[in-house]
């Protein structure tokens, strides 16, 4: 439980990380939170050289509306998003997945940007991100670029980013009346990663016809997972009890479960279904 | 109830006093192995094996050896020479130190880095190049017995397979009599996992030898010094250290649930080193380690209850095979190869039964520690109560009145149990109605009915335990050979404070205060006028430590004697200040007086002053005492607890919303202790129930080995548990009281197990093993569609 030797960088500024990083090279690692890196090293699953700590980076913790948009710096902590009235406000199920995400101690530390970039289908954010469409600011010595969501995650533990590059923004749409969104995870106990997890965000029209709607899943696959199908199903419909028992049905059929220590494979689809069509119906309570 | 003999002020048995060790505790003062930093030590690692079974072909420690600061690697071939490679375990088994060919379970130390510090350490642990040669891992104990299964031990002369005993008790013929001629017989496979005692510090030591004294001093994790030390000096006695020479001390300990009783081969090794070295050494497990090398349970139990129609218990069998890993190093009595497990009988009164045990050897670590509990009546505990649910639910009557119409009586006490134990007091139809009453069972059992109807799962659970704790009679208890007695040593200081030293050793449990509270109770000295020490073989007098709730069972009444010893030479004294004879002398707390004239009268410290400054002629000075108390039986505490549970068909989440907890442990020393030894006893009893469970895969590797995976439950997990008391005085201990804290643990595992099942049991789900976890309940709804 004790790390290989790795030298230690604080960087005051993005400028001062990209230059580190450049002169490190690839095996130097970005940390912010580090509650994902730091138990990898000391398990030495992970090995960095170096290591280049971005999390005392100034400007980079907000969370704002504008330009339609709901701008959260990417070293905003998990307990920062939990305690935001404007989250509480308009964007709750941010507040579902903070208060699920590990414990008190880890949500001081962890951030909103590293739970995102660090890649792992079992961190909470992610299946958010999917839901809500997100749009990803990154930055790096070459300068800004946008990700979306959809071409972000790749693998275990691999994202778009370059090992240069950093998760300044992520972008979300703005609230709009008629929206609704919610998440939640089944968990073996307190601080565990999900079993499963799904993530809901819809928006209804006058008539309550879906707008718009994105389901995202947690540790149900490789990658975080869009359920598409079940998106394509609600999508310009009134959402009925049935549709919403198909969309269930779906996402058990859909998602790619492994039988582990959390339960078997069988097991995992039934929670899913049961969490998608839950999150949903919780959805179309706050849209409407 | 109980009555308080005592003011507040004087704090004796009754109070709530609160702790007095808590101050240090809470401001981080904690004295503990890790804090012990001596000049010029040495820091000791691991390497482990990432194989369950493996040959060893080549150890290079060359790289290692490079690294600045890593001083040496020593294997098991380093240690043959001095003949130090294998040490006994408590139950004349044998146990490596190190291996010079064979590794045996997975995490298995092949051999040990010293360097200046820990970090250090580490790397040369990483550097060390080992050569092995895996072999098939035997890792069910059922296929251990096939014929052609590996030979695990050929080391052990003798051994022809992986068997490594046979025992059994009772009447086998009688009782297969009983069973084959009763109305209804039930019959089970009841399987409790290996769980891991998670205590918050983890273990280990510091050796420190010195060449010119040749004294050897370790700071240990350790639950009983003595034993320790008396061990060591077996082990190494051929090397030069004899007993007089060492000094264990065990500072603070963060914990121990009987995983700090065994001699961890890491320990020998770190004492090893210091000897070789001539430095001190000091090794501490890291979490991972901690987790995986070491466990309790593992018994597959197959349960028979037979009873009449009418459902009048008529005979218990239970057949069980045990998984001992390669070695068995069960910390029990020398003479109870399975513990206490004949207590398996429970709260009931029955003439037949008989019980049978065949251990193997498997290749997982061994242990076989009694987790929180007295030498496996956790797992007996279980088998009784799972069964005489089962019974229950066979025949369609109320698991409440079942067992209140197979208890023991209160006026069959003292009783004789059908496999020997002699039951000394309790009174369980009162307990288990308590309970009821508590809890509001006759409402929850309406609330049940109706909910069924509607489709819903909801289930109660009850047990009814009987625990036995305080090992025990000299006649038939010893580890080592060594009588299983514990011992006080009082001193009253010429002001009239005191101090007094145990052979028991405090975990958390409380020492410091529950035996100030036995002497302020039995002196009238001010329990904050009391220190008391423990832990330290140069100063306490000799105990075989604490565990199995055995500290207020032994040493517990060694204090209450130790003190009437004093009170009878205080009378003496007091006789002499007063100028009466010792007969015209009375005593009520704190004070001597006069029969019929209770005006004239001195103190306890006046009495203490004299004994140093104004001796009767003739009286050895001073005011010390010491007693070494042989128990003349166990004490048998037990409790009645009720569990109330629903679960959700489609997840199978399971929600507790109720659970009570009466306890009878007889007369209660600190009622704030007891509660709070209940509470994380109760804790502990979630844990298996629902969480907690070692995972082997077929290779033998540690599938949860980390506590990401392996579910200690937290505050969040625990119910809020309800607890309250029946008292009936354990008849034959000094202060009527009988141990406690293991209860909680025996109690809460049957109840929840119970309540979960009896919720699923409309669905014809009958038995489901521990833990019992949602996905395990989702997968038995299954399988029952």
């Amino acid at each position: 439980m004790i790390p290989s030797n790795f030298n230690y960088h604080k960087a005051n500024t993005l400028k001062d990380a990209f230059a580190l990083s450049s002169s490190l090279g690839e095996e130097a690692k970005y940390m912010s939170g580090g509650h994902s890196l730091l138990p990898m090293m000391k398990l030495r699953f992970a090995t960095p050289t170096d290591i280049i700590d971005i999390s005392k980076i100034e400007g980079l913790s907000y969370i704002r509306e504008e330009d339609n948009l709901l701008k959260i710096g990417a070293l905003t902590t998990q307990v920062e998003m939990e305690r935001s009235s404007l989250i509480e406000e308009k964007y709750p199920i941010f507040k579902d997945a903070s208060k699920l995400i590990a414990d008190p101690a880890v949500r001081n530390c962890g951030t909103i940007g590293g739970n995102i970039a660090h890649g792992d289908a079992a961190n909470d954010q992610p299946s958010l991100m999917i839901a809500l469409r997100a749009n990803f600011v990154v930055e790096g010595p070459n300068g800004k670029r946008n990700i979306s969501v959809d071409d972000f995650f790749h693998g275990f533990y691999m994202t778009s980013l370059d090992p240069s590059e950093i998760l300044v923004e992520i972008q979300i749409p703005q609230y709009v009346d008629g929206s609704g969104s919610a998440y939640h995870k089944v968990e073996r106990k307190v601080g565990d990663y999900a079993t499963s997890g799904a993530a809901v965000y819809l928006e209804l029209d006058g008539s309550e016809y879906c707008k718009q709607i994105g389901i995202g899943l947690t540790n149900v696959s490789a990658t975080p997972m869009r359920l598409s199908r079940a998106e394509d199903l609600l999508k310009g419909k009134v959402i009925s009890n049935e549709l919403i028992q198909e969309a269930g049905k779906i996402a058990s059929e859909d998602c790619e479960p492994s039988s582990d220590l959390r339960g078997s494979e069988a097991y995992k689809r039934s929670v899913t279904n049961t969490l998608t069509k839950d999150m949903i119906n919780a959805a179309l309570g706050r849209a409407k | 109830m109980f009555k308080c003999k005592t003011s507040p002020e004087v704090g004796g048995m009754g109070h709530s006093v609160k702790r007095k060790e808590d101050a240090r505790f809470l401001h981080g003062k904690g004295n503990y192995v890790d804090d012990v930093k001596l000049p010029g030590m040495l820091s000791m690692v691991m390497v482990r094996s990432p194989y369950a079974y493996a040959k060893i072909k080549n150890i290079n420690k060359e790289k290692a050896l490079k690294i600045d600061g890593v001083l040496a690697v020593i294997t098991g071939n380093d240690l043959a020479q001095y003949n130090l490679h294998w040490m006994p375990t408590l139950l004349s088994d044998t146990q490596m130190v190190l291996p010079t060919d064979t590794v045996m379970h997975q995490s298995q130390e092949v051999c040990a880095v010293i360097a200046t510090d820990r970090y250090t350490a580490v790397d040369g642990a990483e550097a060390v190049e080992i050569d092995y040669e895996p072999m098939q891992a035997v890792v069910d104990p059922f296929k251990a017995l096939d014929e052609d299964a590996p030979l695990l031990r050929p080391d052990k002369e003798g051994q022809k397979d992986n068997q490594i005993y046979h025992w059994e008790q009772g009447d086998r013929d009688k009782t297969d009599q009983v069973i084959s001629n009763a109305d209804i017989v039930v019959k089970e496979r009841i399987y409790l996992p290996r769980i891991h005692v998670a205590s918050i510090e983890t273990c280990g030591c510091v050796a420190s030898y010195d060449k010119d004294t040749k004294k050897l001093t370790v700071y240990l994790t350790t639950q009983a010094p003595h034993a320790i030390r008396t061990v060591l000096a077996l082990v190494a006695g051929h090397v030069g250290l004899s007993e007089e020479k060492i000094r264990v001390i065990a500072p603070d300990i963060g914990g121990g649930f009987g995983g700090k009783v065994p001699v961890h081969p890491s320990y020998v090794v770190a004492i090893a080193a210091s000897f070789l070295i001539g430095k001190p050494v000091k090794w501490i497990e890291d979490r991972s380690e901690n987790l995986v090398n070491g466990f309790a349970r593992d018994y597959h139990m197959d349960c028979e209850l037979a009873a009449n129609k009418d459902g009048k218990i008529q005979a218990f069998k239970v057949k069980t095979l045990a998984d001992h890993g390669y070695t068995d190093a069960s910390a029990n009595p020398s003479k109870y190869p399975t513990g206490m497990f004949s207590i398996c009988t429970g709260s009931y009164d029955y003439e037949h039964a008989f019980a049978e045990l065949d251990a193997v050897y498997t290749n997982k670590v061994p242990g076989g520690v009694a987790y929180r509990c007295s030498f496996r009546v956790t797992e007996a505990a279980h088998a009784i109560e799972r069964m005489v649910d089962k019974l229950a639910l066979k025949i369609g009557k109320d698991p409440a009145q079942l067992r209140m119409e197979n208890f023991i009586k209160k006026d069959q006490f003292p009783y004789s149990s059908p496999l020997g134990w002699n039951y000394d007091s309790g009174d369980y139809h009162a307990t288990l109605k308590k309970a009821m009453e508590m809890v509001g069972y006759d409402d929850y059992k309406l609330e049940q009915a109706k909910k069924r109807k509607e489709g819903k799962l909801m289930g109660i659970g009850i047990c009814t335990f009987t625990e036995v704790v305080g090992a025990g009679p000299s006649k038939d208890f010893d580890i080592l050979g060594i009588a299983m007695f514990d011992s006080a040593d009082i001193t009253v200081h010429p002001t009239g404070k005191a101090m007094a030293r145990f052979g028991t050793k405090s975990q958390g449990q409380g020492h410091e205060t529950t035996y100030a509270q036995i002497l302020a109770e039995e002196l009238g000295i001010s329990y904050n006028d009391i220190e008391i020490e423990e832990g330290d073989t140069d100063t306490a007098p000799y105990g075989l430590g604490t565990y199995a709730s055995r500290s207020t069972p032994t040493a517990g009444a060694a204090a209450a004697i130790a003190a009437r010893k004093l009170r009878d030479k205080g009378k003496k004294i007091a006789a002499h200040l007063l100028e009466v004879s010792e007969e015209d002398i009375e005593w009520e707390v704190g004070k001597y007086f006069v029969k019929g004239a209770p005006e004239k009268s001195k103190t306890i410290q006046d009495v203490a002053f004299a004994a140093y400054t104004n001796i009767p002629p003739g009286m050895e000075p001073g005011f010390e005492a010491t007693h070494y108390y042989d128990p003349p039986n166990l004490t048998f505490p037990n409790g009645a607890y009720i569990c109330v549970v629903e679960v959700e068909e489609a997840t199978g989440a399971i929600d507790v919303k109720r659970f009570v907890a009466i306890d009878d442990c007889g007369n209660i020393i600190n009622p704030m202790i007891v509660e709070g030894q209940v509470h994380g006893g109760l804790t502990q009893g979630i844990a298996p129930a629902m969480y907690e469970g070692i995972e082997y895969d077929d290779e033998g590797n540690v599938l949860n080995g980390t506590l990401m995976d392996y579910l200690v439950p937290t505050s969040v997990e625990s119910p809020h548990w309800e607890t309250g008391h029946t008292i009936t005085p354990s008849p034959h201990h000094p202060l009527g009281a009988k141990g406690v804290a293991e209860s909680p643990t025996v109690g809460a595992p049957p109840a929840i197990a119970n309540a979960i099942i009896d919720a699923l049991s409309p669905l014809g789900i009958e038995h489901l093993d521990i833990p019992i976890t949602p996905a395990k309940v989702w997968d038995a709804i299954q399988a029952h569609k």
